[in-house]
Formats: structure tokens, sequence, C-alpha cells
């Protein structure tokens, strides 16, 4: 079947076979192996992707699932060469040591951050709880996200602007 | 790696176009919608559908939470967030909301939705036995029309409900009765993992006394839909302890789990009884405006 989705704003239409696991035609057939394959069981969370705005496990979705709409992965997140504060945040507080949980780690952080801008430690906490770091025991998760949620509360993105 | 067996995919845009598909494609065609118990059943091949129906274009005619009159009528496709998130549900049946809290994941619960939850039926699945204590109905479509029936109806047992071939879940009722509370409880290994056991319950007051009450039970046995003496038990009493504590006993008398890697059988029974008393106890405190 065909497929047609928008990754990271470039639309793409692949021929795929039906059971093609989101998670795969992302890594195996757009070649964009940011997006990480982990416990293939929905528990770990590496394998986190937006559809449509929203963090979802794409291990647990089928690619024919999404077509038609907008998927967003790690790769997503630099904007012409600037990091997302999310991913400076992770860089300024250590937010990761292997990296394997990396970029679902940060793809969660920045929905929480765009539907709450001051979130608790505990809120941050609730936010990542589907997915598993085996690093860094989660302090300096929550400490990159905060610190990306304080730079965004200092210099508020502007809406719409170039 | 786990890939599911190949199967064809064809997407539904409506409920009468998912039931004339599914007419047309006869019964090795399965509904999906969040796909988060389906798709781990199909990567596992333990099911293994010929056709799958995709009915998320449908969360726009069956994603909706309404508070109307004596009723709460909350549509298939709508997702567990939705379900956490709706203060207007939260403030006619506040065990939804506790129950949410502790249903999987945030990330799975952009996903998962009450159908697929309801219809799944799995034993450990914590919506039935929501659903269970407050005496919802499920409105079920088919080609020849509409049916609703109560959740004992629903349940045939594990992964098995009254939904037929051919028909789908649209809708879940509850009534809205005056002076009412409901809870959930649930015990845990980790965040996000499924009930050891888990307990909710739903009282009516009249006056001083407890005129309806019920309790729904999650992952200690099959088939602990309306347990019969509990309501029995708790009709016309006054709220006490003592009360609590006679109700926990019954259901720790009906729960049969199993012991796995979740609990021995005997601490399950043990949390029956115990989150049956503290569901019971929050849903009076609730319904007596204590809370
Ligand atoms: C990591 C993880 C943890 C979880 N933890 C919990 C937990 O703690 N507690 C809990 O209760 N659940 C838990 N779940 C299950 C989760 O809640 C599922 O989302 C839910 O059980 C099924 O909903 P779904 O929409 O994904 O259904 P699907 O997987 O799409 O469907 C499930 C079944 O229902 C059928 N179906 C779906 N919708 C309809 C309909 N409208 N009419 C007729 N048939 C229909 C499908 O054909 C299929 O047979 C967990 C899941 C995961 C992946
Ligand atoms: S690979 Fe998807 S949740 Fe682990
Ligand atoms: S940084 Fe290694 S798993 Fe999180």
């Amino acid at each position: 079947m065909e497929v047609t989705m928008s990754v990271n704003g470039d639309d793409v239409s692949q021929e795929i076979e039906p059971r093609t696991l989101l998670v795969h035609f992302i890594r195996d057939h757009l070649g964009l192996t940011g997006t990480h394959w982990g416990c293939d069981t929905s528990n770990c969370g590496t394998c986190v992707v937006w559809v449509d705005d929203e963090p979802v496990k794409s291990c647990t979705t089928l690619a024919a699932m999404a077509s038609g709409h907008d998927v967003r992965t790690v790769e997503g997140m630099e904007v012409d060469g600037v990091l997302d504060p999310v991913q400076e945040g992770f860089i300024q507080c250590h937010g990761l040591q292997c990296g394997f949980c990396t970029p679902g780690m940060m793809l969660t952080a920045r929905a929480l951050l765009d539907r709450n801008p001051d979130p608790t430690d505990g809120e941050i906490r609730e936010a990542i709880s589907g997915q598993i770091c085996r690093c860094t025991g989660y302090s300096t998760i929550v400490r990159s996200i905060q610190w990306a949620a304080a730079k965004e509360r200092e210099t508020p993105v502007e809406v719409g602007a170039s | 790696m786990q890939v599911p067996a190949p199967f064809e995919y064809e997407r539904a845009t409506s409920v009468d176009h998912a039931i004339a598909l599914m007419e047309r494609l006869g019964d090795e065609a399965r509904l999906v919608a969040g796909g988060h118990s389906l798709i781990p059943m199909m990567k596992l091949r333990l099911a293994t559908p010929e056709y799958l129906i995709d009915i998320n274009d449908l969360a726009s005619e069956l994603g909706y939470i309404r508070v109307e009159g004596d009723e709460v009528r909350i549509g298939a496709m709508t997702r567990h967030r939705e379900l956490l998130e709706s203060n207007d549900l939260a403030a006619v049946l506040p065990i939804f909301r506790d129950a949410e809290k502790v249903i999987a994941d945030p990330v799975v619960r952009n996903r998962g939705t009450l159908g697929g939850s309801l219809c799944q039926a799995d034993p450990s699945e914590d919506l039935s036995a929501v659903c269970d204590a407050i005496g919802a109905s499920c409105v079920i479509r088919g080609r020849s029309g509409e049916r609703v029936v109560s959740m004992h109806d629903f349940h045939r047992g594990p992964y098995e409900t009254a939904v037929a071939d051919g028909e789908m879940l649209t809708e879940v009722r509850v009534p809205i009765r005056p002076h009412s509370g409901s809870a959930y409880h649930k015990v845990e290994r980790r965040a996000g993992d499924w009930a050891v056991a888990s307990a909710g319950a739903a009282v009516t007051m009249d006056g001083d006394v407890i005129a309806d009450g019920r309790v729904g039970l999650c992952a200690v046995g099959p088939n602990l839909t309306n347990i019969e003496p509990i309501s029995a038990a708790l009709s016309g009493q006054a709220p006490s302890e003592d009360l609590y504590a006679t109700v926990g006993q019954i259901a720790a008398d009906n729960a049969t789990p199993s012991t796995d890697t979740r609990g021995t059988a005997a601490y399950k029974t043990h949390l029956a009884k115990e989150l049956t008393i503290r569901s019971l106890r929050k849903a009076v405190a609730r319904a007596t405006g204590q809370e």
C-alpha cells in the first residue's frame, strides 16, 4: 500500500507492506535512525515520535496509521542549525550518558513544555514515566528539562516569527 | 524483531463505513483503535487478522464526553488522556480520573481508547472494573441497528464480550445520581504497569444510609462483574469501617487470582480486600461531601 505523510515538515510517500511498524518505516525506509528501537513491547519509550503533536510509541503504531498525518522525530527538533532549548538543556545538565533513551525523552519533554511551560519536577517525572533510562537515574533528565523550561520562560518564543 | 503477520489495511471514515467494511470482509477482519492492545498481540502472533480496519478517523465522531442531565455519554474513541483530563467527567465521576492516573503511562494514554479497553476485555484492564462499579451500559451498533447492554451482559469472559462479528461498540452510558460518590485504587509494581490488583467502588446515599453500592475488581480473576453479595451487603446500611471490612472480605472471597510475576495469589486476595475497603471509604466520603 502507499503511505503519505509529513515527516519533520517534508512530504514523504512510499510503497510499504501494511504490517510495517512506524519505527521501522522511519528508521529503515526513511533512514532517520535518530528514532531508536528498544524493547519492542511499548515499555521503554525510546521509539517515541510525535504524530500530530502528540508523543506516541512508534513500535506500537503502524506506519499505515500515520499516513495522512504529521510525524516529527528527533531530527526535526533542530531548526536551521539552532537546537531546541530541550536539546540544549540535555547538553547543559548532562541529561544523557549513552544516549539511547534520549530521542524519546527529548520529544516527550518538548510536548510537555508546549502544554505546561512551568512544570514541577513531579510533573516532569510523570510525563516521562513511560520511558526508561538505564544510565542517568533520571535526576539529570529532570534538571535538563527544567533548564529548558527556565530558558523558554526568560526568552519567550515569538509565535509566527520567521 | 516482532512484526505482525501480513494483513490488508482498510481505513473507515465513519461508523457506518466501519460496519459496512466488517460486513464485507467477514470474521477475519478486526478493528484497530489505539492499537495498544491489538498491535502487541499481532506482533506476538497471538492475533493474526487478515484485514485490519483502522477506526482512528472516527475520533471526531466517537471521541466525546457529554454530561447531559442525569447521564454521561462517552464515545468509544475517547482516549485515556481525554478521560484523565476532563474536568466535567471528574466532577460527576471522579473514579475515572483516579483510574486514568494509573493506567499505563502518559504516552500510551495518548493512543489507547475507552472502546478498545472494554472490547479487549483483559481481566487486568482497569476501565472494565470502573465501568462495572458505576453501573455503565454499552451501546453496540451493527447493520441492523443499535442495542444497549449492561456491563454484566457485555462481559462474556476474559477477552470475550457481547460485541458480535460485524458490530462495534460506539458509546458508554453512565447514569448520574445525586448524592453519589466513586473512587478507584490500584497497586502496581512500578509506574505505568498493569495492576497487581485494583478495586473501584461507587455508592449512592439516601440520607445516612447507602441506597446502592457496587464494587468492580481488576486483575484478581475473570468475570468479577456485578458481585451481587457486595451490592446486597451495602444496600440500606449506614457506612462504617465494619461495613467496609465485611464487604472487603466478600470481595476477597470472590477473588480467584493466580500467582504470577506480579504477586502471589494470597497477596492479590489481600489487595482485593484492602483496595475494596479504601475505595468504599473514599466513595462514601465523596458522596457525603467530605472530600
Ligand atoms: C505499556 C502498556 C501498559 C498498559 N497498561 C495498562 C494498565 O495499566 N491498565 C489498563 O487498563 N490498560 C493498560 N494498557 C492497555 C491500554 O489501556 C490499551 O490502550 C487498551 O487496553 C486498548 O485500547 P486501544 O484503543 O489501544 O485498543 P486496540 O488495541 O485498538 O483494540 C483492542 C481490541 O478491541 C477491539 N476494538 C477496539 N475498539 C473497538 C470498538 N469501538 N468496537 C469494537 N471493538 C473494538 C479491537 O478489535 C481489539 O480486539 C497498557 C498498554 C500498554 C501498551
Ligand atoms: S521500542 Fe517502543 S517502547 Fe520500547
Ligand atoms: S542515557 Fe543511557 S539509557 Fe538514558
